[in-house]
């Protein structure tokens, strides 16, 4: 398959990037997004030009380490599924593809198409976790959970952490991201000793880091390659409102 | 390699607040308390713009109708004011915070993407601001023009009606005669729609009440809701425009 690719060039943080135009002739139609990026590089370096930078680890959907906008939608026009699960054969041959990084001030451009999502992690380390006694792995059934809950929890878990949420959301706001992180704690009886100071302490966190706020488009469950509902960001809202109930009541 | 030094940095982490501000001031700082405000004042004024709607079809009872309904209100006294004031409370909330949501929104993403296609954000969630602008203009115009009694030289004219009550259904059909008038309620009434059809759904997802199952019904059952109100709304300058109802007196 032929391509014509337009994509997003930028130095280093503090330059101004553009969109550079590329043309990718002769990619095989199973290969990935990322794939077809390698083999335009492979090229580039033959000519002696300086590669395009782009972000990946596992390339099968599940570190969400990808961060393409492709055609305008958060890893490209193929949901759910991250940048390196959409496959040339989604388009059509001889299609212009335009490739930019995920848009949103708290991931800042570090080249190319390589953004810096640790304002993310920095949510995570307000109260994403269990502060919990290390050992040994407990008994399996020693803490009954009911399974709708178990299920429920284990939605919220598969969030991968691609930031794709804030990138597709016409605010940039991280709600899905930050939502899918309360819920799965929430959800457990492990996390129930710091539900309050968690959801407090993470919502804070993202509003500091200078995310947008949520205007319920649900453009970002739309896109989210684990498929992370919005429903999750409804939970978000309801851990929140308690928590600060519970909080004006001196607990 | 990514020098550490050049790592953007984020003042973030230095700046969780560990104490509260106080709960009040911290919820209303809150992204999440923001939205709640938002949902909140929007609920009312939503409840306010049926209520507005049942009064009014009350034109098409006939003149005893709807004047003895409009003395109802004006009996009221004191209480009427304090009903303005509740209201224009609301409407003020509603607008402050929104505001401040919104300009939020846009710094938390300076750049913008060249390309950009939604997939599943309406173009009324994506403008609540803009629709919500044009309805505050609609409501001051409203305001002037019915309870004012402004850009129209028959309502100074207008006699009371043999029970001695002022004829509100004769000074709305003569306002309503006037074309630019009932077009621009019309545009006007659109707007609101426009914005009802995100918003009457929307809080319930800001105030956390839903789930995975009830948002879509919810989506459905708030653009059913806006669409019946505009169908309401319009139904009286359509009705007098086609001459259905004709007024009570003759100037």
């Amino acid at each position: 398959m032929n391509f014509k690719l337009r994509i997003w060039r930028q130095r280093d943080a503090k330059s101004r990037g553009k969109l550079v135009k590329y043309d990718a002739p002769d990619i095989p139609a199973q290969a990935s997004l990322l794939e077809m990026l390698d083999i335009v590089n492979e090229r580039l370096l033959l000519r002696g030009e300086e590669p395009i930078a782009f972000d990946s680890d596992c390339r099968e959907g599940i570190c969400g380490t990808c961060s393409l906008t492709v055609n305008g939608e958060a890893h490209g026009p193929d949901h759910p599924g991250a940048a390196c699960e959409l496959y040339m054969r989604k388009f059509r041959d001889g299609e212009t593809i335009i490739v930019e990084p995920f848009r949103v001030k708290s991931f800042p451009v570090i080249k190319d198409l390589v953004i810096d999502r640790s304002a993310l992690d920095r949510i995570v380390q307000a109260g994403g976790f269990i502060s919990a006694r290390a050992g040994s792995a407990p008994e399996a059934n020693s803490i009954p959970i009911p399974k709708h809950d178990a299920d429920l929890s284990m939605e919220a878990a598969a969030c991968i952490g691609c930031g794709a949420c804030a990138a597709a959301c016409p605010n940039a706001s991280a709600m899905l991201f930050t939502a899918a992180k309360v819920s799965h704690l929430a959800l457990l009886p492990q996390g129930e000793p710091e539900r309050t100071k968690r959801v407090v302490s993470m919502v804070q966190a993202m509003d500091a880091e200078g995310f947008g706020n949520c205007t319920n488009t649900y453009e970002c469950e739309a896109v989210c390659p684990a498929e992370i509902s919005a429903s999750f960001i409804a939970k978000l809202n309801r851990e929140y409102s308690k928590a600060s109930l519970r909080r004006s009541a001196g607990e | 390699m990514i020098d550490q030094k050049s790592e953007p940095q984020s003042a973030a982490a230095a700046t969780v607040r560990t104490k509260p501000r106080g709960l009040i001031s911290d919820f209303c700082h809150s992204s999440v308390g923001r939205k709640m405000i938002v949902a909140v004042t929007g609920v009312i004024l939503i409840l306010f713009v049926i209520g507005h709607l049942l009064g009014n079809l009350q034109i098409f009872l006939g003149p005893e109708w709807i004047n003895a309904y409009s003395q109802h209100l004006r009996d009221l006294g004191p209480l009427l004011w304090l009903i303005r004031a509740f209201l224009l409370t609301t409407v003020i909330l509603h607008i402050y915070f929104t505001i401040l949501l919104a300009i939020e929104n846009r710094r938390a993403r300076p750049e913008r993407y060249i390309d950009r296609q939604y997939v599943k954000a309406s173009w009324a969630s994506r403008h609540m601001v803009v629709s919500g602008l044009v309805v505050l203009a609609f409501i001051i115009f409203h305001l002037l023009h019915f309870t004012g009694r402004k850009f129209n030289p028959q309502f100074p004219l207008l006699k009371l009606d043999p029970l001695n009550r002022y004829d509100v259904y004769s000074m709305m059909v003569y306002g309503f005669q006037n074309v630019y008038v009932s077009s621009f309620y019309i545009v006007g009434l659109f707007l609101l729609t426009l914005h009802l059809t995100h918003g009457s759904s929307s809080f319930f997802q800001s105030l956390g009440l839903n789930n995975q199952r009830l948002t879509p019904r919810l989506a459905i059952g708030g653009r059913i809701l806006a669409w019946l109100l505009f169908i309401g709304y319009t139904s009286i300058p359509i009705a007098v425009l086609l001459g259905f109802i004709k007024p009570a007196q003759q100037l």
